[in-house]
């Protein structure tokens, strides 16, 4: 008689997966604010530190505003493993016969949906702050929300590697800035395009290219990369 | 009746530093037989529960499992403290998509319905315990692999994982327990694997 697999049905344990992350990012919304409470204290920091000429924060907008996401994301990134690493429940993930890789795109789709959309929400006001023109807003948008699922998918890769560390959450901003380079370039070129009336399409397709990428390819490493952790 | 479905090891061998954690393993379980896994603290029961389970990889050897799906309850219970005893199991059940069980009812088994609604960090340790347990119910697997099921619980708990446990052997699926030995379980088909420290030689 051959062997019974998992009988559920993926996208059963995906959307399951889902819902307990979100409904545990309700319940712990204190945390949740954390990082975006750091992005508006960044960007607000700027104005103060280098003077408030709207000519020179409107040019240094988009940098700005894409570095302080940066940094937001890397804050929160650790939080994507780490407490179902420490109690056990990543164990039953592997165990539940599930494939790996499900599980890690479950829970980086759940990281963006808390960590990286109300980055993408609060663009509009950052903007304002920071003195962006307005003919480059929608852009700037545009690459933020292509730009931050980028950024959790390549930042799973670096938070299972580093999860079976106790002080994973040091090395992990030293494995990912480096591959979150150029994303920022990318992003920042296409809103500096739009402020200076150039084409910007062509940045938008390869920010688009990286997140396909990233999409088909970040989960399998995630898996991988916590697969060795877990051993 | 026969059972055709068949847990198997060979010759399992694990080492971590280059140092095997436990002399090599050998034994076949079948439905309806309980293997009951003893030894010394420090020999590796934990690890061999762990390779079995397939969260390592053992160094040499060969592990056949024709079981299928498996349930797993080790010293990490894998419970989230911000969610409820409801809240966690429901979720592990719809994680699973493999039984259409009534939580409230397998609640009421393990004997937590009185704190169903409250959140997991308020629970004692045996608490929490029943609460994995309760997972085991849910899974619908034919292998349990149990890493002393027995700790942190009453009487009445270690009474509760005898009549789980002779349940689910009553019903054909098979079990791997590892214990330190303070209560063993009562059962007909119970194979015995004295893990022997692999440092002893």
């Amino acid at each position: 008689m051959s062997a019974q697999v998992a009988g559920g049905s993926l996208s059963g344990a995906f959307f399951a997966l889902l819902r307990r992350d979100l409904l545990l990012a309700f319940r712990r919304r204190t945390e949740l604010l954390f990082p975006v409470i750091f992005l508006l204290v960044v960007i607000s920091l700027f104005p103060l530190g280098i003077g408030p000429s709207p000519q020179l924060l409107a040019r240094i907008a988009p940098g700005v505003i894409w570095i302080a996401a940066l940094l937001a994301t890397v804050i929160s990134l650790d939080a994507l493993f780490r407490s179902d690493f420490e109690d056990g429940s990543l164990e039953q993930f592997v165990i539940s016969g599930h494939p790996l890789t499900l599980i890690s795109l479950a829970k980086i789709v759940a990281h963006w949906l808390v960590a990286g959309l109300p980055i993408v929400l609060l663009s509009p006001l950052l903007a304002l702050w920071m003195n962006l023109p307005t003919e480059s807003l929608g852009v700037m948008i545009l690459t933020l929300a292509l730009g931050t699922p980028i950024l959790s998918l390549i930042g799973s890769i670096g938070v299972g590697l580093t999860i079976s560390l106790k002080r994973g959450g040091q090395l992990l901003s030293l494995l990912v800035f480096p591959l979150y380079v150029p994303i920022l370039i990318i992003a920042t070129a296409a809103v500096m395009a739009a402020s200076d009336g150039l084409p910007y399409t062509q940045f938008l397709g390869l920010l688009l290219a990286g997140l396909i990428t990233s999409v088909t390819l970040a989960p399998f490493a995630a898996a991988a990369a916590l697969k060795i952790s877990l051993s | 009746m026969t059972w055709s479905f068949m847990l198997s090891a060979s010759q399992i061998v694990f080492e971590r530093y280059f140092e095997p954690v436990f002399l090599p393993v050998n034994f076949s379980l079948g439905g309806g037989e309980l293997l009951l896994v003893t030894g010394a603290n420090g020999c590796g029961k934990t690890t061999l529960i762990r390779v079995l389970a397939g969260i390592l990889y053992p160094t040499s050897g060969k592990i056949d499992n024709g079981f299928g799906a498996m349930a797993y309850v080790g010293h990490y219970l894998g419970i989230k403290d911000d969610l409820s005893v409801l809240e966690n199991l429901r979720f592990m059940r719809d994680f699973l998509g493999t039984s259409k069980r009534s939580c409230k009812d397998v609640i009421e088994l393990v004997g937590l319905s009185r704190v169903a609604e409250q959140q997991a960090r308020t629970l004692s340790a045996g608490q929490r315990k029943r609460c994995a347990l309760a997972r085991l119910l849910v899974s619908e697997s034919r292998l349990w692999l149990l890493d002393e099921p027995y700790s942190n619980l009453d009487l009445e708990g270690v009474e509760l994982v005898d009549r789980m446990l002779t349940h689910h052997l009553e019903s054909g699926g098979a079990c791997v327990l590892a214990t330190h030995g303070a209560h063993r379980p009562d059962w007909k088909n119970t194979h015995d694997c004295h893990l022997v420290s692999g440092a002893s030689i």
